[in-house]
């Protein structure tokens, strides 16, 4: 398998702050790599910084000429703005033929093009920043907590979307969030994150141990702060 | 109807609408004050021109250009707020202003004054407004993917910071317009309302931007009417068209 992304001792700091301390990880074509993490980790900025949207420091080399999808966490401003979905879609330069093509793709009908983005559900609207993020058919796509706001029955679909385009679009998936749920179902490997690397390897040897020395922190913090 | 009042209609249909189309996309930036902020600190400008006999939205570009240094410099400089900042220069502006013009100019350069519009000034006003037009027209889909998301913008490659300049630009163009048609208290209102108005009442971003612009120059059209029967200042009646408006926009708000 070819590599498609090569990070080597990246470092990121913000304003001062040290926020990613020398990660180094790749990617393989066709892999789903889940980036797992608490709150304040830096799973968000990590994702910005391979989108080359912030400065770091350290090595990130993707495959030349590669297209990246990007899908963010959430939109909050879009809904002040009166714009229907097809609109949404032209912001970016697509065609009638792809449209239709993504629209298949992720699940929704034809006449969703015509609603205002305001009016749509929350996993609706999921599914428009996925097909958002398909158009100009990227070969990868970055995640930024595709399920977080949205409720169970959901999530369940947004996991069996994201399965589908994989497997239809021979698509690379990152794919960042703290839902354990989503690494047994769909990682091929698995990073945990919290500043530094803290484990690196398939889901299967993801271990509770591992997943509590993740999370440890934060819990201790909650407790901390009741007090 | 006499040459001079046609002259006044034009520049004011032309300025409306253009104002209108660029209010559409502040309101989505949240930047509905700005115009408000910007109309005071074009006002030293336009008593510095007003004394020398220039034109009134000449003296407030150029100072217009200085207040937004100015705001940029303290942003450097400063850990305060965006807003402190404009809030500063706008009241010392304001204040200048009062200073500098002389009594008989001050309502002119505070409610503005269509009556005096001559014929090479309505040719600047269309080429201004339309040029103004253009730029935004060319920025607009990217401004709007900025302000849906800063971060989803940069990723599709658009300059974020280059093209918010562009538009900045443009804004203190546009008030620079703006300020002889309802003068400098008023501009505010002619960017923002119409692009409120319009809100309330589309579905969809064309409908939007179009109804912008629609009654932008409806509202500039009947203020200017009105001001031929009545004699009452234009700038004042412009804005009450554009507020009348809003209001029946609430009834049927989608």
């Amino acid at each position: 398998m070819e590599t498609i992304l090569k990070v080597e001792n990246l470092n990121v700091e913000l304003e001062g702050e040290r926020i990613l301390e020398n990660l180094s990880f790749e990617m393989k074509e066709g892999e789903v790599l889940i980036i797992l993490g608490p709150n304040g980790a830096g799973k968000t900025v990590l994702l910005k910084a391979l989108l080359g949207i912030l400065p770091y420091g350290g090595e990130i080399e993707w495959k030349k000429g590669i297209k990246i999808g990007y899908v963010p966490q959430r939109l909050p401003f879009i809904k002040d703005i009166p714009m229907s979905v097809e609109e949404f879609f032209d912001l970016k330069n697509v065609s009638e033929k792809e449209t239709e093509e993504i629209l298949r793709s992720i699940g929704l009908e034809k006449d969703i093009l015509e609603k205002k983005i305001g009016d749509l559900s929350s996993g609706q609207f999921q599914r428009i920043l996925v097909g958002w993020a398909l158009i100009s058919n990227p070969q990868v796509l970055l995640f930024d907590e595709p399920t977080s706001g949205i409720d169970v029955s959901g999530q369940e679909s947004i996991y069996n979307l994201l399965e589908k385009l994989k497997k239809e679009r021979n698509l690379t998936i990152l794919l960042v969030t703290h839902d354990l749920n989503i690494v047994y179902k769909l990682a091929t490997n698995c990073l945990c994150l919290n500043k530094k690397i803290l484990c690196y390897s398939a889901p299967k040897e993801l271990t509770s141990e591992r997943i509590s020395e993740l999370y440890g922190g934060k819990i201790k913090f909650y407790q901390h702060s009741h007090e | 109807m006499n040459n001079q009042f046609i002259c006044s209609l034009i520049s004011g249909i032309f300025i409306g609408g253009v104002a209108g189309y660029l209010g559409s996309l502040m309101l989505t930036k949240r930047m509905a004050l700005v115009g408000d902020a910007l109309g005071h600190v074009a006002l030293p400008g336009m008593g510095l021109a007003l004394l020398f006999g220039l034109d009134v939205s000449f003296g407030a570009f150029l100072f217009l250009l200085l207040g937004i240094f100015l705001i940029w410099l303290f942003e450097i400089k400063t850990s305060l707020p965006m807003e402190a900042l404009v809030g500063v220069v706008f009241v010392a502006s304001l204040a200048i202003g009062f200073l500098i013009i002389p009594q008989p100019e001050l309502l002119e350069a505070l409610f503005g004054d269509i009556s005096k519009v001559s014929f090479e000034m309505v040719i600047a006003s269309v080429i201004f407004s339309l040029l103004i037009f253009l730029i935004i027209n060319r920025i607009y889909p990217k401004m709007i993917l900025a302000s849906v998301s800063e971060n989803l913008a940069k990723s599709e490659g658009i300059k974020v910071k280059k093209e918010n300049f562009i538009y900045l630009l443009s804004i203190a163009a546009m008030v620079a317009l703006g300020v002889k048609i309802v003068g400098s208290l008023l501009v505010g209102a002619l960017v923002i309302i119409p692009a409120a108005t319009a809100r309330n009442l589309s579905k969809n971003l064309k409908e939007y931007y179009l109804g912008s612009i629609i009654l932008g120059i409806l509202s500039c059209l009947f203020g200017s009417l009105l001001f031929k029967v009545t004699h009452l200042p234009a700038g004042p009646l412009i804005i009450l068209f554009s507020t009348l408006f809003f209001l029946i926009s609430l009834i049927f708000k989608r």
